[in-house]
């Protein structure tokens, strides 16, 4: 059995506000679903749920990641069972070098999946602390950030500092592709990018989509729908799916934009 | 101590909350009686045969000591029993030059602690100090042949007099502080360090104190005198084992940075958390000279300590890197002093304190430029990290200036983890503990960038000792 999410009737609130009113959604591995919708309608906070942000409240509802029920377990339990969220706004995170956290965060993930073989362990570390070997990371990292023409220095350069809108979202993608997720959120990966960035974003994304990867694409416009064509697209407004279907949706949207979808489903708000 | 509180010291050392907190048998071939007294230090000075001055020296800052109250500033000392301590343990009968010299129980402490192997591998000499006497020195011949001294203050005494008498206590004098007094009183062991003009020691000499015997007090003295043009970086490390009765650590360490000179010096104290560390640095800096303070501290129960550097003439510049990390039960009272004392000299204090699981830490300095030293320039930043609700921390400083045409910078910040941080690195699969150890790893690498790689490996695995069992 793959590692699906399964989210059923999802109710999730924000200090009290409920944002998220009985959602439902699969995302296999494999499949590519865009989820659009207008500012508000809880994209962001769906995101921030699926990963386990404290600040995210669920009143109700399940979500299963490989028929695990993924609500109780923490963040980091999450990316290890196999969970990616590629962040809007990625944070900084002074003095800690790139290289130096994503060896760290790799190591872990791989500990939790038991790709690491623990007895490699010098230096009387507790296996806890085993890390991949330095040589092989490098390899590793040096080859991903050349496939998303990423310039080597940034692996010394502390996380997120002073990265240019466009770099931390590549940055995001690199994550993505050290971590081998099996589902991976991105949370309006487009935003803010100009059309190059755009492209070399996207293509990045297409690399890395496959068999192995479902893909639950957030976004507001269609414009990085151009590179990834979805095999779904559903349409989120006040916390509910109000519209599923194909690629051509995702056209539908960008002619006659959300008033439409609104009008039609004016009884839910 | 009973025996269930021994085992849940073995398993607590065993679990690495402190993996420095074994102990040996006692090793003892003298031992003064308990408390402090005129008997104890003409007992001491007998012992190590001293010169009538240095006895004269030490009675004096007895009288000094004695007539001194406690500061009535800084961390809480009012538990420090000056009677229930062991002023002077002397573990070995004589000071070894290689590693087989040295009795074996003591021998193999040091072993644990990784010393042979730094010094076969990147050190250009070592001390060891073992309670009250240093029971290994070496220096690496080619420098001993460029005229390099590195030993023990008493043998120093005994090869070096002249330039033991004409430094000794000069920079810091017994008058200086109720501990300066104390030390001066009972000093033994520590280091003693002489580069001559123009010799650069491009690789570390170091130091390690260890102190075994319980309710010790350990009392070393360093005077490193720099010549001209010359360099050095002396790195100092210190670990204790975990006792219920309080240990006294009380050391002073006297620098000449002579003209043109390089001093670096650089401290990774972890003691256990049962001592007191009450110590006194202090540099001189002549024209162009540079000296550099490192100091991390980490551990002990109280910790009062403010390296200092006096820019005596023109050109001169002096810098401070301090790190503290207060976790439960502990108190690090640390910063700087930084005294211009004449035209053209510059200073920076960097300090960076980590509070944790209600530990305090306080950040206190003094900037003070005198009048006449024109165009003096010092930049002050302490940031401080706070892990709970329960820590907290503290700034104090203090500025005296007396000349106008200066330029002084003082920034401060106090900060939390943000929950933010948090989530986007355990968001990658790292743990709680691991992700707040990267952030607080994150906050004090603008330090550890300044320490030799193995030193900054040291220092990272430190703190991730100190993190464990942290948060959650």
């Amino acid at each position: 059995m793959g590692t699906d999410l399964v989210i059923r009737d999802l109710h999730v609130s924000v200090e009290g506000k409920p944002i998220l009113r009985g959602l439902n959604l699969e995302v296999k591995q494999g499949e590519i679903h865009a989820l659009m919708g207008p500012n508000g309608s809880g994209k962001s906070t769906l995101a921030y749920t699926l990963m386990g942000h404290p600040k995210y409240h669920v009143d109700r509802g399940e979500v299963l990641l490989g028929g695990e029920n993924l609500l109780a377990m923490d963040a980091s339990a999450r990316a290890q069972k196999g969970l990616f969220l590629a962040f809007q706004y990625p944070v900084t995170v002074p003095g800690v070098t790139l290289a130096n956290f994503l060896r760290s965060a790799v190591s872990a993930v791989r500990r939790a999946r038991g790709q690491l073989a623990v007895e490699a362990a010098g230096d009387g570390a507790s296996p806890q602390e085993v890390l991949i070997p330095m040589r092989q990371f490098r390899r590793e990292l040096l080859e991903r950030m050349r496939a998303l023409g990423i310039e080597e220095e940034f692996a010394r350069r502390y996380l997120n500092e002073g990265f240019s809108g466009g770099e931390k979202k590549r940055i995001e993608i690199l994550q993505l592709a050290m971590l081998e997720p099996k589902i991976a959120i991105l949370d309006e990966t487009d935003s803010g990018l100009d059309i190059d960035a755009l492209r070399t974003v996207a293509e990045g994304i297409k690399r890395l989509a496959g068999p192995e990867l479902g893909v639950l694409l957030i976004t507001h416009y269609q414009r990085i729908l151009n590179y990834i064509t979805p095999h779904y697209v559903h349409v989120l407004l006040d916390g509910q799916i109000v519209e599923s279907g194909g690629p051509e949706l995702a056209t539908t949207l960008e002619a006659k934009g959300y008033d439409w979808v609104r009008e039609k489903h004016a009884s839910v708000a | 101590m009973p025996k269930v509180l021994e085992e849940r010291y073995e398993v607590a050392a065993l679990k690495d909350e402190y993996k420095f907190g074994f102990r040996d048998p006692e090793q003892v071939v003298y031992k003064a009686r308990k408390g402090l007294s005129r008997e104890v230090v003409e007992e001491i000075s007998a012992i190590k045969g001293e010169p009538q001055w240095m006895r004269d020296f030490r009675l004096r800052a007895l009288e000094i000591f004695f007539q001194k109250p406690l500061p009535r500033w800084g961390a809480r000392l009012d538990e420090l029993n000056f009677d229930d301590i062991y002023y002077y343990v002397k573990p070995a009968e004589r000071e070894g030059r290689t590693w087989d010299e040295v009795p074996e129980t003591i021998k193999r402490t040091f072993d644990r602690l990784g010393i042979p192997e730094a010094e076969r591998k990147f050190l250009a000499g070592v001390g060891a100090q073992y309670d009250s006497e240093v029971v290994y020195h070496n220096i690496r011949a080619d420098l001993e042949k460029q005229g390099v001294i590195f030993m023990s203050p008493d043998q120093a005494l005994k090869e070096h007099p002249d330039l033991m008498r004409e430094y000794f206590g000069t920079v810091i004098p017994p008058e200086d502080n109720k501990f300066a007094a104390l030390n001066s009183a009972v000093w033994s062991g520590g280091s003693f360090i002489y580069v001559p003009p123009g010799v650069k020691v491009e690789v570390p000499l170091q130091a390690y104190f260890r102190i075994n015997s319980e309710s010790m007090g350990q009392f070393e003295r360093t005077l490193i005198i720099v010549d001209e043009g010359a360099q050095v970086h002396y790195v100092e490390g210190c670990t204790a084992p975990i006792y219920t009765t309080e240990s006294l650590h009380s050391a002073v360490v006297e620098i000449i940075c002579k003209r043109g000179s390089r001093v670096r010096y650089t401290t990774i104290q972890n003691w256990a958390d049962n001592v007191y560390n009450l110590v006194t640095k202090r540099a001189v800096a002549y024209g162009e000279a540079t000296m550099e303070w490192v100091d991390c501290n980490l551990g002990s129960k109280v910790t009062m300590k403010y390296p200092a550097v006096y820019m005596l003439e023109p050109g001169a510049h002096g810098e401070i890197l301090s790190v503290a990390f207060a976790s439960r039960g502990q108190h690090q009272d640390a910063g700087g002093k930084v005294v211009h004392a004449a035209p053209y000299t510059t200073s920076i204090i960097t300090s960076k304190s980590i509070s944790k699981d209600g530990g305090r830490s306080s950040y206190r300095g003094l900037v003070k430029v005198t009048r006449g030293a024109r165009q003096a320039r010092s930049k002050v930043v302490c940031d401080a990290l706070i892990l709970d609700e329960k820590s907290r921390s503290d700034t104090y400083p203090v500025m005296e200036i007396d000349e106008a045409e200066v330029s002084i910078a003082h920034e401060a910040s106090v900060s939390r983890i943000q929950e933010e941080q948090l989530f986007y690195l355990m968001s990658r699969g790292l743990s709680e503990t691991e992700a707040s150890t990267m952030i607080v790893n994150g906050f004090i690498e603008p330090l550890v960038k300044e320490l030799p790689m193995e030193y900054a490996v040291e220092m990272n695995r430190l703190i991730a000792l100190q993190m464990e069992g942290a948060v959650g």
